[in-house]
């Protein structure tokens, strides 16, 4: 019999769809049979109390959660979030509610084994509510209460060998895409950079300096799994600088049907002939494809690496041998609005360990924007606000065709007098002549 | 600056502020110790770390109070958060 009567909550139950509704009462039966003779360190009926409070805010039409607060593990500024509720007394159970966001491996790689013990560390000293994962990446336990922080923080790390995550005006816990553990179109090993600033910027991520929050991304290829290029401050996106490798004998045999295109993702229904010209050829974004005596030909100077040609046909298609990866910055995708994808800064820079060239570009992006960003201005805010050429200059990148998506929309790059030759003067009086204000 | 100068400068300023304002970003910090951000950062470390200054965090942005001084939970001007 559950604690609290939840009717608003059950309508959330009627629909097709699998309800977050019926994973918090499961959970909610669970605690209250206690099966495993758990010893709980926090309320058993926390989760009862969880749907109360939030049947409670429907029938309200109000949250009964307080905002933020002073919580944390020692050391630490972020990866604990607080939250404290406004009815106690109703609900004892989520009077402390707090959020950690545990740092989820590179790549997202973990074995049973490790789930299994984070989900019982979990259950013992938290809700044992999960969210796999949160937007940035992160394992997100939900609920606990403050004196336990510490407990899960010492196992996490002693135990485990896991770090928290980032929150608030931090570096974020940086994620990546698989990359070459096992995706062949990886034109970097994504785990390893990612690993590695994570380890170098240990300080920026449990440290809170910045104006706001910092996301870094890396994507082994522009298919972009990660979905850097719409949502880090700075998104890491290989990329390869000479000719696709073809395969024309397994051209020829995509033509002829031999080999399914999209690696059979279309096998759901019959779309008929694979149509080399009208699936490949014509969506090519630069229409730098032909066929040519029966065989394919791309301009590699026109290519932009967009990787559809490759996904259609990755047996005959093949990135490039010279690769490395494309920076971009200031994308965000907040949940109001001002949604931003990132500007190209650097177009080629290699992926080689130690990776001193990225972060070089990385830590004169910050110095600008930590000396130059107003209080809760994302990177992408400050770009717009000094202009894409203040970029270029603090990082010491020239500008290059590359960062201009389109002539006359981005971005406008002005010469200053000390960089032509010769300068030059200009006779406003004589100008206005001829020219009205 | 001198580390226990600047714990005097941040404490005092900060209490003296404290009857209008309890929560401060850290660019405030920072302006108040005249000193760039990465210098600034080492010293409002160590004043977190002595206990001097500690976090408070919406989830999305985090600021700085001295301990004790404003509500725990509450910041009842906050905006949304992801
Ligand atoms: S982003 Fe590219 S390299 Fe990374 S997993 Fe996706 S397809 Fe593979
Ligand atoms: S990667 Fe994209 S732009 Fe390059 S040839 Fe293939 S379809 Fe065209």
């Amino acid at each position: 019999m559950a604690k609290h009567a939840t009717p608003l909550l059950d309508q959330l139950e009627s629909g097709p769809w699998p309800s977050f509704v019926s994973d918090l009462k499961q959970q909610a039966a669970k605690r209250a049979k206690n099966a495993e003779k758990i010893d709980f360190q926090i309320p058993a009926d926390v989760v009862d109390d969880l749907l109360g409070l939030l049947e409670l805010s429907f029938v309200d039409g109000v949250t009964h959660w307080k905002h933020g607060g002073i919580v944390g593990v020692f050391g630490y500024g972020g990866g604990v979030i607080g939250r404290y509720c406004d009815q106690p007394e109703k609900f004892p159970g989520v009077a402390h509610f707090h959020t950690m966001r545990v740092s989820q491996p590179a790549g997202k790689f973990y074995t049973a084994e490790y789930l299994r013990q984070l989900c019982d560390l979990w259950d013992l000293r938290g809700s044992g509510i999960t969210n796999m994962h949160g937007s940035t990446g992160d394992i997100i336990f939900l609920g606990t209460t403050t004196p336990q922080l510490e407990e899960v923080f010492f196992e996490l790390t002693h135990k485990f060998n896991q770090d928290l995550g980032g929150s608030g005006s931090n570096l974020r816990t940086p994620a990546d895409c698989i990359g070459q553990a096992r995706c062949e179109y990886a034109c970097y090993d994504t785990q390893n950079l990612c690993h590695t600033l994570t380890n170098e910027y240990q300080d920026e991520l449990h440290r809170p300096a910045f104006p706001y929050k910092f996301k870094f991304k890396f994507d082994g290829c522009p298919n972009c799994c990660v979905a850097s290029i719409a949502r880090a401050d700075m998104s890491f996106i290989g990329t390869w600088k000479d000719d696709i490798k073809i395969d024309q004998e397994a051209v020829q045999a995509y033509i002829g049907g031999e080999i399914a295109p999209n690696a059979n993702d279309h096998n759901g229904r019959d779309w008929g002939k694979f149509d080399i010209q009208k699936e490949v050829i014509k969506l090519c974004p630069t229409a730098c494809m032909w066929m040519e005596g029966g065989k394919l030909k791309i301009d590699t100077r026109e290519c932009n690496r967009c990787m559809h040609c490759i996904n259609v046909m990755p047996r005959a298609l093949r990135i490039g041998d010279d690769r490395g990866l494309s920076i971009l910055a200031g994308a965000k995708a907040p949940i109001l609005d001002g949604a931003q994808m990132g500007s190209l800064l650097v177009p080629f820079i290699p992926a080689e360990e130690p990776y001193d060239e990225i972060k070089e570009v990385i830590e004169s992006v910050w110095d600008w924007w930590m000396e130059e960003g107003k209080n809760r201005e994302r990177l992408g805010e400050l770009i717009k606000r000094q202009g894409f050429q203040k970029l270029l200059e603090v990082t010491g990148i020239e500008p290059m065709p590359q960062h201009v998506k389109e002539p006359r929309s981005n971005p406008y790059i002005f010469w200053k007098e000390e960089e032509v030759e010769g300068g030059w003067t200009r006779d406003i009086t004589e100008y206005r002549k001829h020219h009205q204000r | 600056m001198e580390y226990e100068e600047a714990k005097a400068k941040i404490v005092d300023e900060l209490q003296r502020k404290s009857k209008t304002k309890t929560k401060f970003y850290f660019s405030d910090l920072a302006k108040l110790l005249e000193a760039k951000p990465r210098d600034a950062k080492k010293l409002v470390n160590q004043m977190v770390t002595d206990g001097a200054l500690v976090y408070w965090s919406s989830g999305s942005t985090t600021m700085y109070s001295l301990p004790g001084v404003g509500k725990q939970a509450a910041a009842e001007h906050e905006e949304k958060e992801e």
